[in-house]
């Protein structure tokens, strides 16, 4: 059940909302489309479901070309950030609905629509409609009705994106656990790279239009190929045309080798490490992440002139 | 005190606009007994005239119903060249006074008319007869489904019927499955304003019908005809019926309130 996105562009009147984009997601992996938003995550989920059409470009599920397929016709699952809950139906019949557009039998469609409810902890709230709900059981009921008809992708669009950020977090342990027990083709976008670190096995980063960068999050991380994956997926300094990641700067209270002289203009003790945000002699914003023990070590305070250097850094070609 | 103030007015003036003239047409019926009223409302000619109102109520609301989902569903889901046009032009008969619709009509269909020659060497008689009393009560009840449903349609948005898509409907499967039960209150909404209008027109058809007693003549043409020959109970009777039914009409749209889903 692999997913193949061929050289794909769509524009909207003036608006490139992906430009000559190609991406392979392998059958039973948990992928996630990660940008900015603007970024064309979106509109790339919304193709593979075929509730948009690519000016070219193609489209492969599971080896068959899917271009030109309705979306009815593509055996997709798709989940929306605002669930898209059938608001004049119960709960149940919400999940039923995919198995009654395909006419199967009513004993079958009681069966898997009762095994659904209990995968998603909802058959209590079987006859209740979604308004009765909570924003997360709506989410959850979405999955359900989504997964009904066995499709051989599911796709979710910013599905935590309208929830409280302790549901957000459950939900999606919620939704690895689920992907592991399923196996079935998962793409997900998100603009939240923790989100994105935490759930998916592959990861594509994009940015107006285009795809960045592919690759789990340790290579993502530790190797960005460009400067925004550097800076999205996680923090970044600037120095000079070097960037580094604030753990890996050191702070020395003399002058050395490669060292940039700063000012500290605030200490944050975070636990068990600690942030220093300083202002180097330039102008440039720094900010340094050490182990409480080095700070210790340090006897930092606010205002002391210091040499930052950076341990591994990074520079990329002009794009 | 205030807000009395304010409810007092707003009672009297409905009081003076709508309750006192009705209060009046009830009183006038009975003020010489039963039996007058009685006699007016079972006369052949005024049966025939409700009849006749109902056989065209009953033609033109399914009709204005079907079109006015239709152009409600064209002019929200879809772009089109001429959208704007069509979304103007489903309000022309709320700004026309009806007797224009009645004289284009006539212009139309009439001995010198663009479809008159043909129709009467067809022999298909379109004016003083059904045909155009019927399409005159169309054209003037033609805008409320369609202004009913356009915002209703806008508010719900397209995500359901896209969702419905992905699991596997198609077209008509989710028109009939997810957009029509979300639309369903504005439609009865619209369904009852329609036969209100079609049940009280009277200018379009009045123009077009020739109003020939027992063959042409509506309810209102009846109204207003037995109040010329100084029949005045008549007259009062079959207003009653009319405002009775407009008062049912009424019942059934506060009855037909969204329930389940008000949250």
């Amino acid at each position: 059940m692999s997913i193949e996105i061929r050289n794909v562009t769509k524009r909207f009147g003036d608006f490139t909302a992906l430009e000559d984009v190609s991406l392979e997601v392998e059958g039973g992996s948990l992928t996630a489309l990660l940008g900015p938003s603007g970024s064309g995550k979106s509109t790339l989920l919304r193709i593979i479901a075929g509730l948009e059409q690519p000016d070219t470009g193609e489209i492969a599920i599971s080896g068959a070309l899917a271009t030109a397929l309705a979306p009815q016709k593509r055996n997709v699952g798709f989940v929306f950030q605002h669930y898209a809950a059938f608001k004049h139906m119960t709960v149940r019949n919400n999940v039923a609905f995919g198995l009654k557009v395909r006419k199967r039998p009513r004993a079958e469609i009681r069966e898997r629509v009762d095994q659904l409810l209990a995968l998603v902890q909802l058959s209590a709230f079987a006859d209740r409609y979604p308004a009765q709900l909570s924003g997360g059981q709506r989410q959850r009921m979405a999955l359900a009705r989504a997964l009904a008809p066995e499709p051989q992708v599911l796709l979710l669009d910013e599905p935590f994106g309208a929830l409280d950020a302790r549901v957000r977090a459950e939900l999606r342990d919620w939704l690895r656990r689920l992907h592991e027990e399923v196996h079935v083709t998962t793409i997900f976008v998100t603009h939240d790279q923790a989100e994105a670190m935490d759930v998916a096995s592959q990861i594509a980063v994009m940015n107006t239009g285009r795809i960045e960068q592919v690759g789990d999050a340790m290579t993502l991380y530790d190797e960005p190929q460009t400067e925004f994956v550097m800076r999205f997926v996680g923090e970044a300094n600037r120095i000079g045309d070097r960037f580094v990641r604030p753990h890996d700067l050191d702070v020395a209270l003399d002058p050395v080798d490669g060292g940039v002289e700063a000012m500290i203009d605030r200490i944050s003790s975070l636990g068990f490490e600690a942030r220093v945000e300083l202002a180097a002699a330039d102008g440039d914003a720094l900010t340094v992440q050490l182990t409480r023990e080095r700070l210790e070590e340090l006897e930092l305070e606010r205002g002391q002139i210091v040499w930052v250097r950076p341990g591994r850094d990074r520079v990329f070609a002009e794009v | 005190m205030r807000r009395f103030g304010l409810r007092g007015i707003a009672l009297l003036y409905l009081l003076v606009i709508l309750v006192g003239p009705l209060a009046m047409v009830f009183y006038r019926t009975f003020e010489h007994g039963f039996a007058p009223a009685w006699n007016a409302l079972t006369s052949p000619e005024t049966i025939h005239a409700f009849k006749l109102t109902l056989i065209i109520t009953a033609i033109a609301v399914p009709v204005n119903t079907v079109f006015g989902i239709l152009c409600a569903l064209l002019i929200v889901r879809h772009r089109f060249p001429g959208k704007g046009l069509l979304n103007a032009f489903i309000d022309l008969p709320l700004a026309l006074s009806p007797v224009v619709v009645g004289l284009a009509l006539f212009l139309l269909y009439g001995r010198n008319g663009w479809f008159g020659p043909w129709l009467s060497d067809h022999g298909i008689q379109v004016l003083f007869a059904l045909p155009a009393m019927v399409i005159a009560t169309i054209f003037v009840s033609l805008p409320f489904v369609a202004r009913e449903v356009v915002p209703t349609l806008r508010e719900i948005g397209n995500e359901q019927e896209q969702a419905a898509r992905t699991l596997g409907a198609g077209g008509w499967q989710t028109f009939w499955r997810i957009t029509l039960p979300s639309i369903r209150w504005a439609v009865i909404y619209g369904v009852i304003l329609t036969t209100a209008r079609s049940l009280g027109e009277y200018g379009a058809v009045a123009v077009v019908s020739g109003r020939l007693q027992g063959q042409t003549e509506t309810a209102t043409l009846r109204v207003q005809e037995r109040f010329e020959s100084f029949d005045l109970p008549g007259a009062y009777a079959i207003s009653l019926v009319l405002a009775l039914i407009a008062v049912l009409v009424l019942v059934a749209m506060s009855l037909a309130k969204p329930k389940e889903e008000a949250a």
